[in-house]
């Protein structure tokens, strides 16, 4: 038992490892300085989710294309555009929220295509390609309407505001009332997306044939895997996920402005690189990115919680945080290197 | 033993291949037999990776076919896959796998068993852990590869080359990071795989390994075939002779010259180490080094002789014994601090360690004086001007001008781009690593030469090369080395070919 | 005679051809849609126009671009923590100052105290990079997140104003001078970067290094130390450029002040024809990279494009010169070309 554990613990399970342990650490230490405020409330908890579904849903497409080598910093635009659509096509064009909600996951697989060929089939540097995609899709949120578009499609903000309670986790309020813990549909999108990513990166042909691209590109070619059709669907997929993260982000905001979702793409990045995802691809996993995203919210929910610390701690806390894995990942990395060396 | 009635596996004949400037391959046949392993040698540039690659369908052959038992016709393959197809399978030197993934993916990935759409792990899992339990070896087939050692990997890849075919299996130099038990348990495991009729194309550069599990040798020797032989009727050194080749051509006079310049007293002493080593690289070795001579390294390739060079030199920092130059005890931590004492290193590499490939011909030249005057002390246009153009007159480099990028100029003008950066610091202690490898024949009297004059001239020079002939006429001393140790030295008077074959060698067997 | 055919020759192979190229089809897109883009003017003995305007906005690209060119040399990575540093160094700056009707320190101490910032960010950065191997993009990841972070905390959250109106100066005008301060500022910078570059090895040794920097070890030089010496020379130029942004507005924002600039001063040093891979460079090239885009800028302004419109053309813009630099494109036309002749071929000789 202990030594199968042992054999759990080593390798990259290891980085993976420490993120839930902080993550464990930081909320148990909010649970006891913020015993008064009710921190430890299981609605807290589940908050976590609720602010963060979307940055879920893109930290894991970031995640398969961080594994392959490559990066997509198009995703913020691609959110922003994506709320922005849906408000415009909702509001502007009256279309219904179903047809809206098929065509902006359509146009996220689209954009994610054009991407992706350009990084697979013609090699391009990845952070060039996206950089261009994130002017893209930003430009072209100000173009369908430079004005906030707010969301009142009813089908849609029923949608939005559909309180799911848990089953589980009651607690006894100040009248004396049994009270739910309760989620919105866009954490059970987020749970659903992250479930899938999960069973397709471990199970799947395709999924591990991602991880033998970011491996070793020359050896997968060798072992006859198709390396640029591998790419591409990764980044079609990250387009479709980040258009999807969109749908979610929209869930919140009920509405379309132009500078929305802004920089989170490097949210996205920040998250995986704590969940232990290398930047060099490879290594990673979506468990370890939603511990990413939950340590990211914790930070923040923690500062908020005390009530006197600014906004602008929890970006030096998540840097330092950044800076602490990514100097443990590289001694990590020379650690390993100097002992298969041996 | 009966091995002339075995079934001919593969066959390839008259196999001719040019690269640019350069006859890789001319009218070379390979012959391999069921149930055999065929050592292929040579030295580097030989050839052997060539037909390796010509073979696997990593190159393409210009004349000549290929036949395999049991296909129709010749075959031709355009791609490792097409090659694996045909039932050609290759280990190669450093190992083509994915180190991320677990030891049962590596073997199976791209053609895993599957239940419901995804991955069956289970019998995935348990068909790998059979395959290597038939190769001796047990282990946890669900952790990641790169937690093994690389002996391990090599298995896996080997595991995974003979389930994807088992018709040929071409193991290119999977011995070279193993330590001696690993390399029994691989030898074992060829001989199981000999027993099952797979013919086994074995390259390597260790003699003792040959001898010990090879069946048959085909030599190769400057792009051509020198010919195939029984192991037991060619003994160590006529495969060394064989190898490095003995083919006197004009350049009689050079070594004339050596022995005048050898016959010169030599005085004072340039560089001394004692028990010098760097571990994991070179074991520590002596070596006394004076002016005015021209002392030859000699091994194999990976006999430790590039690693002595880079030792001295610091390129490699030693992390054992004493280096004294001119009689001070001296600390080197990187390159530059053996360039301010005079030192100057041509690296074996030149592709990858010497040009710079972007800069232009006279940047590459003056580069290491500037490195050496520092960054505050630039050349001025004029004077990188004069010594580009001085150097490409006196080394006649071929090139259009002087603002010409490196990499556009042929092999043996690049050479000589190298030499002039070096000559252009006027070192007293000049390493020359392979110098003349992968040029033509006149460039490389040209550097022999050289090397001869500047001897003369008082400059000690360091002579690394895997043509004996090249060694014998240029050198006035030579250390030998074996297995990454210095094992001998042999002085003017004992230099011979026969007594150098057989040092290298390691005795008359 | 035969010398001007040379000459023509060379000027056409010169890496600064097609960027040059790039500069005049967008003037001259100009000259044809907005012919007002080159009228310049004397107004209360300062000069204005368009042209005026693309020198003056683009001053601190072209500052920003002049320490990112150096840095994708050595590295061959970008610094894409330069905009958040930029906002921390004005932060530093417009803090030490104050924001009284008199300054805390003497003016220049407050200015050198903010350069002084962002040097110690690049180093951070080149130490990161150059000592501990991290790719360049995670590494600069930390600061890029953190910088605006530690801005605000110095600034306590607010917009900061300077009073003092002599402030006002680096980003507009100095008394008397009819052309905007930041020009010189970024002319200074650029020549005093040639003269290093010219007059010491440095150039050529970031090069070697960016190329092959095993080749470089074994000639001598420390790679380590030449990498960190440009991470820390680009914290440099975002500290000079951060102060220019905020003179401009004589006020730190540190959340907005130089907002996606890391991304312009990429695309500048791309668009100047430098290989984001390392090696070779060209700082004229990426000088003009950073006109060039902000010649586009002003121009479709002038074209009634809004600012937040702007991105889609430009992404055009970058996605057409990149492709075109690609050699997985050309080889693709060449084997499509070949494909075509092929079966032209053979319905010729079916035929």
């Amino acid at each position: 038992m202990i030594s199968k554990l042992k054999s759990k613990l080593e390798g990259n399970n290891f980085l993976l490892v420490i993120t839930i342990l902080l993550f464990i650490a930081l909320y148990v230490a909010g649970m006891i300085v913020f015993s008064d405020k009710n921190f430890a409330k299981p609605q807290v908890f589940f908050n976590l989710f609720v602010n963060n579904a979307g940055l879920i849903i893109a930290a894991a497409g970031m995640t398969m294309v961080l594994i392959t080598g490559g990066i997509d910093i198009s995703i913020g635009s691609v959110i922003g555009m994506t709320c922005m659509l849906l408000a415009w096509m909702m509001e502007k064009q009256s279309m219904s929220a179903g047809l809206s909600i098929v065509i902006v996951l359509i146009v996220g697989c689209v954009f994610g295509l054009v991407q992706g060929f350009f990084v697979a089939y013609l090699k391009i540097q990845p952070f060039i390609v996206t950089l261009a995609g994130m002017f893209f899709a930003r430009g072209m949120t100000a173009i369908i309407s430079s004005d906030m578009i707010s969301i009142t499609n009813q089908s849609f903000l029923a949608i939005a505001n559909a309180k799911l309670y848990l089953p589980f986790l009651g607690t006894v309020n100040k009248k004396g009332v049994m009270v739910y813990p309760y989620v919105y549909p866009s954490v059970i999108i987020a749970i659903v997306v992250l479930v899938i990513v999960f069973i397709v990166m471990k199970y799947t042909a395709f999924g591990r044939s991602i991880y033998a691209v970011g491996g070793n590109e020359q050896s997968a070619l060798l072992m006859g895997l198709n390396v640029r059709r591998t790419k591409l669907k990764v980044y079609i997929l990250n387009g479709f996920l980040a258009a999807l993260a969109g749908f979610a982000f929209c869930l919140n905001s009920c509405g379309g402005f132009v500078e929305q979702a802004r920089g989170f793409e490097m949210d996205a990045i920040a998250s995986a690189v704590i969940g232990g995802t290398l930047l060099t691809g490879g290594v990673g996993n979506v468990i370890g990115s939603l511990f990413g995203v939950l340590i990211k919210g914790t930070i923040e929910s923690l500062i908020t919680f005390q009530g006197t610390l600014s906004s602008w701690w929890t970006k030096i806390a998540i840097a330092a945080l950044l800076c602490f894995f990514i100097i443990l990942q590289s001694l990590f990395t020379a650690f390993k290197n100097k002992k298969i060396k041996k | 033993m009966n091995i002339k009635e075995k079934k001919e596996v593969l066959t390839m004949r008259n196999i001719s291949k040019n690269f640019p400037g350069v006859k890789a391959l001319a009218d070379v046949d390979f012959t391999l037999r069921e149930g055999e392993i065929h050592a292929l040698m040579g030295e580097n540039g030989a050839g052997k990776s060539t037909l390796i690659k010509v073979l696997t369908g990593v190159e393409e052959f210009e004349t000549g076919e290929i036949r395999l038992a049991g296909t129709e016709g010749v075959i031709i393959n355009k791609s490792p896959q097409e090659a694996q197809e045909n039932g050609i399978s290759t280990v190669y030197q450093e190992v083509n796998l994915c180190p991320n993934l677990t030891v049962a993916e590596n073997i199976f990935i791209g053609r895993a068993p599957r239940k419901c759409g995804g991955i069956d792990w289970g019998t995935m899992n348990g068909r790998a852990k059979e395959m290597l339990k038939a190769l001796n070896i047990e282990l946890d087939v669900t952790k990641a590869l790169e937690n093994y050692s690389v002996a391990i990997q090599q298995m896996v890849a080997i595991a995974r080359a003979i389930d994807i075919s088992a018709k040929v299996l071409i193991l290119d130099e999977p011995t070279a990071s193993l330590d001696e038990q690993e390399v029994k348990k691989l030898f074992n495991v060829m001989n199981q795989l000999k027993a099952k009729g797979i013919g086994i194309i074995f390259v390597t550069h260790f003699l003792e390994q040959v001898y010990e599990v090879c069946d048959r040798i085909t030599v190769l020797r400057n792009g051509a075939l020198v010919g195939e032989y029984k192991v037991e009727e060619l003994p160590r050194v006529q495969l060394v002779a064989k190898m490095m080749g003995k083919d006197f051509d004009d350049l009689a006079s050079i070594k004339k010259l050596a022995e005048e310049s050898a016959k010169k007293e030599h005085k004072e002493v340039f560089i001394e180490a004692q028990a010098l080593g760097c571990h994991g690289k070179i074991n520590p070795f002596d070596l006394t080094i004076r002016k005015g001579e021209v002392i030859g390294l000699s091994g194999l390739l990976g006999s430790g002789r590039s690693e002595l060079a880079r030792t001295l030199y610091a390129a490699d920092k030693a992390d054992q014994g004493k280096l004294k130059i001119k009689g001070v005890n001296s600390h080197m931590a990187a390159p530059i601090d053996a360039m301010k004492r005079g030192m100057a290193f041509c690296p074996e590499n030149r592709k990858d360690e010497g040009i710079i490939a972007d800069l232009s011909v006279r940047e590459n030249i003056i580069i290491a004086l500037q490195a050496k005057r520092g960054l505050f002390k630039l050349l001025s246009d004029k004077e990188q001007e004069k010594f580009a153009d001085e150097y490409i007159k006196v080394l006649q480099i071929k090139t259009a001008s002087q603002d010409t990028p490196i990499k556009q100029l042929s092999g043996g003008n690049q050479q000589k781009v190298i030499l002039a950066r070096w000559l252009l610091t006027h070192p007293e202690f000049l390493i020359l690593d392979e110098p003349t490898r992968g040029i033509d024949v006149g460039t490389k009297t040209e550097i022999q030469k050289l090397v001869v004059k500047l001897a003369e001239e008082g400059m000690s020079v360091m002579f690394i090369s895997s043509e004996i002939e090249e060694m014998l006429r240029t050198c006035s001393r030579m250390a030998i080395l074996r297995d990454g140790s210095k094992v001998g030295e042999l002085d003017e008077h004992e230099l011979s070919q026969e007594n150098v074959m057989k040092a290298i060698a390691g005795g008359d067997r | 005679m035969n010398k001007a055919e040379t000459s023509f020759k060379k000027l056409m192979s010169h890496r600064l051809f097609w960027p040059l190229v790039c500069l005049v089809v967008v003037l001259l897109f100009n000259l044809i849609k907005t012919p007002a883009f080159f009228k310049i003017t004397i107004n209360n003995g300062v000069l204005y126009g368009y042209l005026i305007d693309v020198l003056n906005r683009s001053s601190e690209l072209i500052i920003l671009a002049v320490g990112m060119t150096l840095v994708v040399a050595s590295s061959g990575g970008t610094d894409i923590s330069v905009g958040a540093v930029s906002a921390l160094a004005g932060a530093v700056c417009v803090f030490s100052l104050g924001t009284g009707a008199a300054y805390n320190m003497p003016y220049g101490l407050g200015l050198l105290l903010g350069v002084f910032a962002g040097v110690v960010c690049g180093a951070w950065n080149g130490f990161l990079v150059a000592k501990m191997k991290i790719q360049p993009m995670v590494a600069t990841l930390i600061l890029f997140t953190a910088g605006r972070g530690i801005a605000q905390l110095i600034t306590g959250g607010n917009i900061l104003y300077v009073k003092v109106d002599s402030f006002k100066r680096l980003g507009a005008f100095l008394p008397g001078v009819p052309l905007p301060t930041p020009i010189f500022v970024a002319a200074a910078v650029v020549i005093i970067t040639l003269l290093i570059l010219r007059k010491t090895a440095l150039g050529l040794y970031i090069q070697t290094v960016g190329i092959n920097s095993k080749a470089g070890k074994l000639v001598g030089l420390n790679a380590t130390l030449i990498q960190f010496l440009t991470y820390a020379f680009c914290g440099l130029c975002a500290g000079i450029a951060g102060l220019i942004i905020t003179s401009r507005i004589y006020s730190i924002d540190a959340n907005n002040a130089g907002l996606n600039i890391e991304l312009d001063a990429i695309l500048a040093v791309a668009l100047g024809g430098n290989s984001l891979g390392g090696g070779k460079f060209s700082i004229a090239g990426s000088i003009i990279g950073a006109i060039t885009i902000q010649a586009l800028t002003t121009s479709l302004y002038a074209m009634k494009v809004t600012a937040d419109q702007l991105p889609v053309y430009k992404a055009i813009v970058v996605i057409i010169i990149v492709a075109l630099q690609s050699p997985e494109l050309k080889r693709m036309f060449k084997a499509l070309k070949l494909k075509i002749n092929k079966t032209s071929e053979g319905e010729k000789v079916t035929a």
